[in-house]
């Protein structure tokens, strides 16, 4: 009878143990999987771009002329829309990301309406991009439209620099979420320090918090530029979809995003194809190495 | 008071007021859009509208069935992929902190973040719509999956890293076999953290566009066959505000109320979630 009960606990022990190392094992391949997934992920976009980027080499990049149709792939004006949005959306939200990093990291950390406007900033970034896109087509488009006919350019509504503000709008709370985080964890007894030798409040905010702050900051700058690059539905909606190379920031152009979204399901050669992968492996490699530094700079910083 | 002093208090109260203005007038666009999609959107909203399909050009009415049944299924199918690999990825994260592997891993989980959501759609296309030469609501699926998975296993790996490692010592030191540790004790401990993860990483997938242009396609009929394309409530959204037809323009302000209505419930349930399962040590 004893013999029988110890046979049962070992087979029971052994059967745990089996069990543990399945555990184990399969946390280790989920792990790599993941690994492999994102690999792979690369693989194919590089693979699948090989065609044009044989066929084209580094004509691809700085072509002024994209046109399918005489098989001619010049992606520049794609290139320039991207950066011209991206960099001028990041200029017009600079201000009002620091502005809202402030106010809840340095002058109002709680409050009903500190706590209000912290819950709007995530709502921001919780909006999807296509409803964004959605109004910006049928309110701001109006609104741009008028703008230009004041300004006597020619008003087309759409364009680079409607996309612009509609970015501007989406990734004030990147810049602005993480510029609290980091305000907040400058040490107190630095800004005592400056406070007691007589130092204001705007001259501690400027001589201490934001040099201390400066390298979070710039984080979180990098992390909406990163959204602002690969951002797809709200500019493919209201840039005006043009292969044409813009001239001012109110003509209609496209970006690298918008064409893949535009052009990906119509292209007929393969060549075409191939083309709009590489511009999708360029985006990738961009955003990717963007959000890896600001990532970096984080760490950097919360560690330290 | 000298003039000096007077002048830098004034800067610095000058400066204050910049601050506040500008925060405030941040949350202007927002509620514009809010209110805007609201005033649209509502007077669209009704059963028919919930359980007709789309109508042809030039007919009034019509609904937005499939998209509603469509979005849920997509959305289901890719939650019930990456919840699985994600939280169990995060546990490993979280238990591996310095291997080799965990390093790779973390790695590649920040690269899936900063990955634009148009390359997931053409990624998946070449995995999985070319194979079957089809649009599938299930190509749709993964790669709303892969956009998911990053969130879910850093909500998990942070969640799980900041339980004090007590919890799992006491477990061990019971005798509990490693899997009932991490299961029954260390999992249940930051539920909070790691559901509020996966509600938000639904929220952000639900209102993805640019994954599914290539993947599920969008499809004006109604739809359950997985295998088959299938039509989304932001996939609808986009077809239809950059149709130049009034009436299904109609069509998407009543499918952007649902879709906004959507995502803002998740939010506010996760801010529950983490407020009242919030494990205090």
């Amino acid at each position: 009878m004893m013999n029988v009960w110890k046979n049962v606990k070992i087979k029971r022990a052994f059967h745990q143990i089996r069990m543990e190392k399945f555990f184990k094992t399969s946390l280790v391949l989920i792990a790599l999987s993941i690994l492999i997934l994102v690999i792979s992920f690369l693989l194919t976009l590089v693979v699948q771009s090989m065609p044009s980027i044989k066929a084209l080499g580094f004509g691809f990049l700085v072509g002024k002329t994209w046109d399918p149709v005489a098989n001619v792939y010049g992606t520049y004006p794609f290139l320039l829309g991207t950066l011209l949005t991206s960099f001028l959306a990041l200029l017009i939200s600079i201000p009002f990301s620091f502005a809202i990093a402030i106010f809840l990291g340095e002058y109002f950390p709680r409050g009903w309406f500190s706590e209000f406007l912290k819950n709007s900033i995530e709502l921001i970034a919780a909006v999807p991009s296509v409803i964004y896109g959605f109004w910006g087509l049928f309110v701001l488009v109006p609104l741009v439209r008028s703008l230009e006919i004041k300004l006597g350019v020619t008003p087309y509504g759409i364009g680079i620099f409607t996309s612009s503000v509609i970015l501007a709008i989406m990734i004030i709370p990147y810049a602005a979420s993480l510029g609290r985080e980091m305000i907040r964890m400058v040490p107190s007894s630095l800004k005592e320090a400056a406070y007691s030798l007589g130092a204001t409040r705007y001259e501690v905010i400027r001589a201490v918090i934001l040099p201390y702050a400066k390298s979070g900051l710039m984080a979180g700058v990098l992390l909406s530029l990163g959204r602002a690059l690969g951002e797809t539905m709200a500019v493919t909606m209201v840039i005006g979809n043009t292969s044409l190379i813009p001239k001012s920031i109110f003509d209609p152009g496209n970006t690298m995003a918008s064409v893949i979204a535009n052009e990906f399901t119509e292209a007929a050669s393969s060549l075409y194809l191939s083309s709009l992968i590489e511009l999708g492996l360029v985006l990738f490699l961009v955003t990717v190495v963007i959000n890896l530094i600001g990532k970096r700079i984080i760490k950097r910083f919360t560690t330290e | 008071m000298k003039p000096h002093i007077k002048y830098r208090l004034g800067k610095s109260k000058f400066f204050k007021a910049i601050v506040i203005l500008l925060s405030t007038l941040c949350t202007v666009p927002l509620f514009l859009i809010l209110f805007y999609i609201l005033r649209e959107g509502i007077t669209r909203i009704n059963w028919h509208f919930l359980v007709n399909l789309p109508k042809p050009v030039g007919e009034a009415g019509g609904g937005i069935a499939n998209a509603l049944v469509g979005s849920l299924l997509i959305v289901f199918f890719a939650a019930l992929m990456a919840i699985p690999v994600g939280v169990m990825g995060g546990i490993y994260l979280s238990e591996n902190k310095k291997s080799r592997l965990a390093n790779l891993t973390r790695l590649a989980v920040d690269v899936l973040q900063g990955t634009p959501s148009i390359v997931v759609g053409i990624v998946i296309y070449f995995w999985i719509v070319k194979p079957l030469s089809t649009f599938s609501a299930l190509s749709g699926s993964v790669a709303l999956a892969i956009m998911m998975l990053p969130i879910v296993v850093r909500s998990t790996e942070e969640t799980l890293k900041l339980l004090p490692a007590s919890l799992k010592e006491a477990g061990l030191a019971l005798g509990l076999p490693y899997q009932r540790v991490i299961l029954r004790i260390v999992l249940p401990c930051g539920f909070s953290g790691v559901i509020s993860g996966i509600i938000l990483a639904v929220a952000r997938i639900a209102g993805e566009t640019a994954p599914l242009l290539f993947t599920a396609f969008g499809n004006p009929f109604f739809s359950t066959n997985i295998f088959k394309p299938m039509q989304s409530l932001p996939l609808l959204i986009f077809n239809y505000a950059t149709s130049p037809y009034d009436e299904w323009h109609d069509l998407a302000w009543g499918a952007a109320l649902i879709l906004l209505l959507w995502v803002l419930l998740l939010n506010i349930i996760t801010k529950i979630t983490t407020r009242r399962w919030k494990i205090q040590f």
